[in-house]
């Protein structure tokens, strides 16, 4: 895709010719991340962390490749491997904390990310595709960071691994022998930590690969925008190199300091004490807490305590955590609104500031408590105003609501003025 | 459109099916509230258990350092104390030249401890005297329960460093409102009441009486003093990297944030042009 506007590639010197007519990878760059991406001129920093969770993935892959040449997938040694590279290794602890620190910065930037298409509906047409790969990549990420945090084989890496395989075991029927089949045993052992080691190689390269598919995805009808309203003209643009190449770059900067800082000076700030004991069988830690970032899906699935009908309390929670993800898959045809933009959409602001948001903080926090009360009841209240959030109220909500008027362009947006749409000149209906 | 309105009949339909199931839930925990006469039930733990107290350490903040007297300090109340029931088995004796120790002292202390080794002809188990390049030996403990390992205990607690001297010198009688409070709470025969242990009675006397380790540079050993010193020890065991991570974060930052200040003034200075004149 381009817009008619979009600078072309031209090859200076005799190697570039050379590539261009070889191999055009200057050209796909050029047309992917350089001058001839034509992207709005009023993208806000909320624009920033698409770059920024590219950037914690190769970091991941990066740190993560060291680390697996010093690891060793066995329930024998492993805790004893990850501290052999916390102690031995050269610059071997700078590795590991990377890693660790990095996985909850990677979650950090993607909920951020994912928080700027719930306001702006990013996920509307026509970039539904964009959305539906955007979810599988996090569903991906959600996987592999799950299986990483098994591998130092400690007790919160055994214990996660038992309670969340356990959930498969919570299906009628077949549940048992595929957790049996899931961990190759009755129990974590050597089979699953091998086999998790083997997935937590491989799964990021596939997100590696959906990544791609979902930037070409975005290449096609190209970025949204704060305002909602589809690029029109030439002065709604600029090219991506260099405002938004310089603007990424500023925005890592301000992430790196924020990562930097944690991982030299708070290095197990965001993990748990626990996971410094080695994994023992015999011994089930108090309370069994995933990393940071399941918390607000671990609530959910803790919420339902009671049998509903003839479903049990355990498969109803199982099924309310996956669908509470999997509700994401259909957004684009739940809020059929015609506005993308939360700016200009009052009543859905309203939910959205006042319910979703609230509700994930309190599932956030019931989901890193004890299953004790007052974080029960609460969890199960945020619980339902989460489906009821995206599953009745964002429908209805898009059919009833009176949007607040949009600019004519993103130029009007920004400059208070469009010449054109005062001309008359290009005139297309608004949105 | 009417295959998209039928998604979200049934979208409707599976979210209020969701809603009802977990509002199901949380009637009958209400009405377990009400039954009960209380939401939360009070324990003794709740009530009895004391977070760590803060102490100040040389390695704490962002410019902290090791004191090497005081590592050396702990090694020996650990040595001398400790390691009677814990094993230390992530640390080599090679490692303790990082806390003062000249190559000598090391090969000497190494030689002291007995290591389990297998002869190479007869491949029979043997006891050899250990080199510096062996780890702190296993440490057999015939009584009853497991003493946990000491290499990594400073981080696999919350508050760790804290915690160990909150431990070690919070002994006490358990109090007169806890046994009028909990009549029922009774410390096991085999325990020993302290408020800091999670469950409020651990199966470890407590281990340190004033004057019990004679310090080579004439520090007085009190309780308190010891339960410090082998404290900062166990930090230093748990991670011997701490300060070289600290010394290495400085540097970072400070590149980090000039180059982020530069990266800030390029974008200031390239958008400038195309920034909208502000509206008065």
């Amino acid at each position: 895709m381009s817009f008619p506007w979009a600078k072309e590639y031209t090859p200076t010197n005799g190697v570039a010719k050379f590539l261009d007519e070889k191999l055009p990878l200057p050209r796909l760059v050029y047309n992917a991340v350089g001058a001839g991406y034509p992207v709005p001129r009023n993208l806000s920093y909320f624009w920033n962390f698409g770059v920024l969770a590219g950037f914690f993935l190769v970091l991941q892959i990066v740190t993560g490749v060291v680390l697996a040449m010093h690891y060793a997938a066995n329930a024998q040694v492993a805790f004893a491997t990850t501290e052999h590279i916390m102690r031995d290794v050269n610059w071997g602890w700078l590795m590991r904390y990377a890693h660790a620190n990095g996985a909850s910065f990677f979650f950090i930037v993607v909920y951020l990310h994912i928080f700027r298409g719930f306001y702006y509906s990013s996920y509307k047409a026509p970039r539904e595709m964009i959305w539906l790969l955007g979810v599988t990549i996090f569903l991906l990420m959600m996987a592999t960071a799950f299986m990483g945090y098994v591998l130092p084989w400690g007790q919160m890496s055994f214990w996660g691994a038992k309670v969340i395989t356990g959930l498969f075991g919570a299906i009628p029927l077949v549940g048992e022998p595929i957790q049996v089949w899931l961990l190759g045993g009755y129990a974590p052992d050597n089979a699953a930590l091998n086999r998790f080691f083997s997935l937590h190689f491989l799964l990021p390269f596939v997100i590696a690969g959906c990544v791609i598919l979902h930037i070409w995805a975005l290449h096609i009808p190209g970025s949204s925008n704060p305002t909602g309203v589809e690029i029109k003209s030439e002065s709604d643009t600029l090219p991506f190199h260099p405002y938004y190449t310089v603007k990424d770059g500023f925005g890592l900067g301000v992430a790196l300091l924020f990562f930097m800082t944690m991982v030299f000076f708070l290095p197990n700030a965001l993990g748990h004490p626990d996971n410094y004991i080695e994994a023992n069988p015999l011994s089930t830690p108090a309370h069994i807490v995933p990393e940071w970032y399941f918390w607000p899906f671990y609530a959910i699935l803790r919420a339902f305590t009671a049998d509903f009908l003839f479903i049990p309390a355990k498969l109803m929670g199982v099924l309310a955590m996956f669908a509470a993800i999997l509700v994401w898959f259909i957004l684009p045809w739940l809020d059929k609104s015609p506005v993308r933009s939360g700016h200009y959409r009052p009543l859905f602001r309203k939910f959205f500031w006042f319910g979703l948001i609230p509700a994930m903080i309190v599932l956030f926090i019931c989901g890193g408590a004890p299953a004790e009360e007052p974080y029960v009841m609460l969890s199960q209240i945020a619980t339902a105003y989460y489906f009821l959030h995206f599953l009745v109220i964002l429908p209805i909500v898009s059919q009833v609501e009176q949007p607040e008027p949009l600019p004519y362009s993103i130029t009007e947006a920004v400059l208070g003025s469009d010449k054109k749409a005062v001309l008359g000149e290009n005139a297309t209906p608004a949105v | 459109m009417s295959q998209f309105f039928s998604i979200r009949v049934i979208g409707i339909l599976i979210g209020l099916g969701f809603t009802l199931a977990v509002l199901w839930a949380f009637g009958n925990g209400v009405v377990a509230v009400i039954s009960e006469g209380q939401l939360k039930q009070a324990t003794v733990e709740h009530e009895y258990h004391k977070k760590p107290n803060d102490y100040a350490w040389s390695f704490d903040g962002l410019l902290g350092k090791w004191d090497t007297q005081q590592l050396q300090r702990g090694f020996k109340v650990y040595d001398e104390v400790c390691a009677a029931c814990h094993g230390l088995k992530f640390v080599a004796f090679r490692d303790l030249e990082q806390i003062g120790y000249d190559e000598g002292q090391v090969k000497n202390y190494a030689a002291s401890k007995q290591v389990q080794d297998i002869d190479p002809t007869t491949r029979e188990t043997v006891t050899r005297p250990g080199l510096p390049t062996d780890y702190f030996p296993h440490v057999a403990y015939a009584g009853a329960g497991v003493p946990p390992d000491l290499s990594l205990i400073a981080k696999a607690r919350p508050d760790g460093t804290n915690y160990l001297v909150s431990l070690l010198t919070g002994y006490t009688e358990v109090p007169a409102e806890l046994k009028a409070e909990f009549p029922d709470f009774a410390v096991p025969a085999t325990g020993y009441y302290n408020p800091y242990f999670p469950n409020l009675a651990l199966s470890m006397p407590a281990p340190l009486v004033d004057g019990q380790v004679t310090y080579d540079d004439g520090t007085e050993a009190t309780v308190e003093q010891m339960s410090k010193d082998v404290a900062a020890f166990l930090t230093w065991t748990a991670e011997p990297t701490l300060v070289k991570r600290k010394q290495t974060g400085w540097p970072v930052l400070i590149f980090l944030l000039f180059a982020t200040v530069l990266a800030y003034l390029s974008k200031q200075q390239i958008w400038a042009a195309v920034k909208p004149k502000k509206r008065d």
